[in-house]
């Protein structure tokens, strides 16, 4: 009998189980969940509808264990999303729910930066949120997975869901990341190499000296992509990195599980980081790529850096290597992924690079990525982007364009116009 | 036993922005977001879907984001289900555990047989998709045991775990 992986450890441990193995069906506890102004809003429309079947919900089954997130639409972007901000508020106070991130008073941005900057979630957990991109949290070394607001309502009432153990890809990065090289062009070369459904149903793991090297906001752009590759979650074992950052943050006790090292995968994947070029990829599926250097007579109206994808800390640092001392030559928006972010970009200088390139910057929110607002692109328009996603009409119009890029390759492309490698221009 | 019109989409990667594009996001009446059903890949759509009908595609349908939007716009405009090449696993979850449409696996011969406008009755007792059109019959992928369960429960909620 072969070894777990840390997806199956953790899942055995949350079902009460000496071990499962990628197939079994588990109801497993959970222990944090996390809604947003879109999940929510129809988490609480799910417990109406019980209500108005004589089965009013009158308590969540941990109150310290469910945080809620403002990023969509914020700040309201109109009267329906400043009714949903309402609906998260009475939600909290009816029960009882105190981490609850609001636009305006503080600390807040897009849930999935929060999960790890505040340390909602913690390595060995099973983490579910209402919200795709949930794999991200899981660089930590914990269970994240997105799921819809039923599921979430069905996890607030009763601390438990069920999962089917995935199998798991095993992606081992080796040798040392070239500078103009980030964590964006591994992750869009897996998937374009691999297709968007390589993972479906299936844990994604990262390992090898790349991954080792890379600092926590890199690994998080690895596992917040898992979800263009199909992923149920997306996993990197704890390593002192891994620690010392929830450390830095928290000091709640928790149990950072490895797996064994007989686990068995489904399938190893190797890629040499050494030799990866920068990656770009074209409308409108994050597996049609291409290598920035050949799509440089592209030409782009806009250059978006944002998102959970690509507006950490160090996304912002590194587009600003670039930036220092130039003009974007396109639109270009800066919108930092926390409050928390921005006011350290604020600090150390970058915002003020952002400015004199010509940038606007704004407030932390998902945005344009998901077509929502602050840049919203027209019929035709090409946009360059840090985000996750390109797929019609996803930043606005169903005939605009958007190619997916690191934000080295972005920043390069909004100083020339044309998709660029950083290369390609001195400094980058 | 479901009978009704299919509408035939032979692409792969259906995804959750074409079913309901992200700004209709907020908006959680579901009569509401059933007006923009698949609005991105095909805006006659919901003129022509009547209900009960089915949605023919490829792989992976319903990729992307985790949002219930998707299974209900298409839900509230008459989807009884859709019969997939194979489907993203939220849109999966979402469909069955919410109850509002039944996700159908089918195989490539049912994928090239069936043909837009065919009237077919799906039996999910039987695992069969009968092409009434066309006087055929295909074999689904029958439902996990659990996703039965829960199926025949009518959702998520209505279901009790042994």
């Amino acid at each position: 009998m072969c070894g777990m992986t840390i997806t199956e450890k953790i899942l055995a441990r949350a079902s009460n189980r000496e071990r499962v193995t990628a197939g079994d069906v588990v109801f497993a506890s959970v222990d944090k969940v996390m809604v947003h102004d879109v999940s929510g809003p129809g988490v609480m429309m799910v417990l109406r509808e019980l209500e108005r079947k004589g089965k009013r919900v009158e308590r969540v089954w941990d109150p310290d264990r469910v945080w809620i997130a403002e990023d969509h639409f914020v700040p309201a972007v109109d009267k329906i999303a400043a009714e949903n901000i309402i609906t998260l508020e009475r939600m909290s106070e009816r029960f009882g729910i105190k981490k609850h991130f609001r636009y305006g008073l503080g600390q807040y941005g897009i849930c999935h930066t929060l999960s790890h900057e505040e340390a909602m979630v913690l390595p060995g957990e099973v983490y579910v949120g209402g919200d795709s991109h949930t794999n991200t949290t899981g660089a930590l070394g914990c269970f994240a997975t997105g799921m819809g607001h039923t599921d979430i309502a069905y996890v607030l009432i009763h601390g438990k869901i069920w999962f089917r153990v995935p199998e798991t890809l095993l992606f081992r990065l080796e040798g040392h990341i070239p500078p103009y090289i980030m964590a964006k062009d591994i992750i869009l070369k897996i998937i374009g190499d691999n297709g968007t459904d390589v993972a479906n149903y299936k844990a994604m793991q990262f390992a090898g000296s790349a991954v080792a090297e890379m600092p926590m906001d890199e690994r998080f752009t690895l596992t917040n992509m898992t979800t263009e590759a199909g992923a149920k979650n997306g996993i990197i074992e704890p390593d002192e990195r891994t620690i010392a950052y929830v450390k830095e943050r928290t000091d709640r006790p928790f149990k950072a599980l490895k797996g064994d090292d007989d686990a068995e995968y489904e399938e190893v994947f190797t890629y040499e980081v050494d030799e990866l070029e920068p990656i770009v990829a074209k409308p409108y599926s994050p597996a049609n790529i291409a290598y920035a250097r050949e799509l440089n007579s592209v030409e782009i109206d806009r250059a978006y850096i944002g998102s959970c994808t690509g507006a950490k800390y160090t996304d912002l640092l590194e587009a600003a290597r670039i930036l220092k001392g130039r003009k974007a030559k396109v639109r270009l928006e800066v919108l930092p992924a926390s409050q928390s972010i921005y006011m350290k970009a604020l600090k150390d200088g970058l915002l003020s690079i952002f400015l004199e390139a010509g940038a606007v910057i704004g407030p932390p929110t998902c945005g344009a990525c998901c077509g929502a607002h602050m840049g919203v692109l027209a019929k035709d328009e090409v946009c360059v982007s840090t985000t996750n996603r390109n797929f019609p009409g996803r930043m606005g119009h169903v005939e605009s364009k958007t190619y997916l890029a690191s934000p080295k390759v972005v920043a390069a492309s909004a100083v020339t116009g044309r998709i660029t490698d950083p290369r390609d221009v001195a400094d980058g | 036993m479901m009978k009704g019109r299919v509408h035939k989409y032979a692409r792969d990667n259906i995804d959750t922005d074409v079913i309901i594009p992200g700004p209709y996001l907020k908006i959680m009446d579901h009569n509401e977001l059933a007006k923009h059903a698949m609005e991105g890949i095909d805006r006659e759509f919901v003129k022509k879907v009547k209900k009960g009908d089915f949605i023919l595609a490829g792989r992976n349908f319903g990729c992307g984001s985790s949002r219930e939007h998707a299974p209900i716009a298409l839900s509230y405009a008459g989807i009884s289900a859709v019969l997939a090449l194979s489907f993203a696993r939220i849109f999966y979850r979402n469909a069955v555990d919410g109850a509002y449409l039944l996700p159908i696996e089918i195989g490539e011969d049912a994928y090239n047989g069936i043909e837009d406008g065919d009237e077919l009755e799906i039996d999910i007792e039987r695992n069969e998709v009968r092409n009434i059109s066309k006087g055929k019959v295909y074999a689904m992928r029958p439902f996990p045991p659990l996703i039965k369960r829960i199926v025949d429960a009518g959702g998520l909620f209505n279901y009790t775990p042994e």
